[in-house]
């Protein structure tokens, strides 16, 4: 099998890469150690250039302005541009654009006009509202938040969401609620504006995470009109899985991208550093670090483009993108412990970035289905169909 | 980065403190000469971090408040410790909203 890049990959993961060594590296040598966002100037020279890249706006669809780019080359994309300090969570600083809330392409042309096309231009900040308290890997089932019909116009909702990324800068976003009974088919999706009396942003959740902190939401009576039921009333479930497992992708890849640079800066300082009259390097117990850093790295690239070439062909790949995440995300998670080691001292320090990069890959374990939400994705399709 | 915090001073207003994020971090505040007054950390217990705790002193008026500038850390705990040890260096006090600070309990920098 060939897994050599075509000219066009090979050209484009040339122009990202230099992009993050020429123009994000630098940033980050005067931007604070947890900083996740660059001034509006900066990110506004930053944009110019993914623009001229033809490169901005890496997950919206071609029909609405993004690039028209295979799955394989999003996934490329993707490993090159987490590699710096904050590239796990905003990758080159959201200078391609990000995903932002796709399941807004689902809406009606009027939410179009006055929630998606905005988002699109940057204009406005979308949150997510989809977990709570009570649960955010199984939502069919954990989703509390209630809504009620009001008359014909509109809906009542109360109930907490908790993790909400962003929330409490954002202008608008999606809140799933409880519309019908148990399951997936009682879940209903609403468009909420922020300053509608009802919706309480009551605290930002500390995590290990430097960027996008989660917060808690208490939504009290908070009064939505019918119109701004993204999809069906009951649809919700399907409108939140939708776009995750081609999301999930992605997010795979970037972990991997952080544990690729962190397995190189963890060799370059294994054939300097000295211990004891020999280099690290020279030593059976590194060399066995990084030979399982470059085995996890190899089997997690694989597994990650395997999942995005499926879904170019057209092909079901809700297991492989569940695999490719499990994958990058343990494998991902090893290499950068390793690599940390291998540092010493200077591993744990905020003087580089594989303190935040081990902090923040210790999340990705978690967050966007746990490993062993994966785990039993994929055991209920492989016991559930032929190995062949 | 420098070890002393020497960015530029923002103004402190409502609006643009409204701006700012609820990371976790440090701040300095200053007087209308751009002298630090007070030196303070977002920790883990403060409930809209950075924004959260400049929002407390908008509050305040006995003080005289003309400027701000925050760093964003999650070792909020050592680095505020640092700006301390380091304007007691180059101060030999405190800074005067931190004056109930117990001094013994700083460590101190010689060389900066």
């Amino acid at each position: 099998m060939d897994f050599t890049l075509d000219e066009e990959q090979t050209m484009i993961v040339d122009i990202v890469r230099k992009f993050v060594q020429q123009e994000i590296i630098p940033l980050e040598k005067d931007l604070d150690p947890d900083a996740d966002e660059v001034d509006h100037d900066t990110y506004a020279q930053l944009v110019e250039k993914t623009k001229a890249m033809g490169l901005y706006g890496l997950d919206t669809p071609p029909e609405y302005g993004g690039p028209d780019i295979s799955m394989v080359t999003r996934t490329l994309i993707a490993i090159e541009c987490s590699q710096h300090r904050a590239g796990l969570y905003v990758p080159c600083y959201n200078a391609f654009g990000g995903a932002r809330q796709a399941q807004l392409f689902e809406a009606t042309d009027a939410q179009k006009e006055k929630y998606l096309y905005p988002m699109l231009k940057g204009e406005k900040k979308v949150f997510f509202g989809l977990s709570e308290p009570s649960g955010g890997s199984d939502p069919a089932r954990a989703i509390q938040t209630k809504a009620i019909r009001d008359g014909n116009d509109h809906w009542i909702l109360n109930g907490t969401k908790l993790w909400i990324s962003g929330a409490d800068r954002a202008d608008y976003g999606l809140v799933f609620a409880r519309t019908g009974g148990e399951g997936r088919s009682g879940v209903t999706a609403f468009i909420v504006e922020t300053d509608w009396p009802g919706f309480n942003v009551t605290r930002v959740v500390h995590t290990l995470r430097s960027a996008k902190y989660a917060t808690e939401i208490h939504i009290e009576n908070l009064r939505v009109p019918h119109e701004n039921i993204l999809g069906e009333e009951g649809g919700g479930f399907a409108i939140a899985n939708d776009r995750l497992a081609r999301q999930r992708v992605p997010y795979a890849a970037e972990c991997l991208g952080v544990a690729i640079r962190a397995h190189e800066m963890a060799v370059e300082y294994s054939k300097i550093r000295e211990t004891f009259g020999a280099t690290l390097s020279s030593r059976q117990g590194i060399q066995w670090m990084l030979v399982e850093n470059e085995i996890d790295l190899r089997s997690a690239r694989l597994l990650v483009l395997d999942a995005a070439a499926k879904c170019d062909r057209g092909l079901p790949f809700r297991t492989e993108s569940a695999i490719a995440k499990l994958v990058c995300a343990e494998n991902g998670f090893r290499v950068v412990d390793r690599s940390m080691q291998i540092h010493g001292g200077l591993g744990v320090a905020k003087d580089l970035p594989l303190e935040r990069w081990f902090r923040e890959m210790r999340i990705r374990r978690i967050g966007e289905g746990p490993s062993e939400v994966q785990k039993h994705v994929i055991a209920r399709d492989i016991i559930g169909a032929s190995l062949r | 980065m420098s070890i002393r915090l020497d960015k530029p001073w923002t103004e402190f207003s409502k609006q643009s403190v409204s701006l700012l994020t609820g990371h976790l971090g440090i701040y300095q505040l200053g007087n209308a000469r751009g002298e630090i007054i007070y030196i303070g950390v977002a920790n883990a217990r403060s409930r809209f971090g950075l924004r959260g705790e400049l929002e407390k002193w908008l509050k305040i008026h006995d003080i005289e408040i003309s400027f701000f500038r925050v760093e964003v850390t999650m070792a909020y705990k050592t680095r505020h410790v640092e700006l301390m040890q380091i304007f007691l260096h180059d101060f030999k006090r405190l800074p005067l909203a931190n004056e109930s600070m117990n001094v013994t309990s700083l460590g101190s920098l010689k060389a900066c």
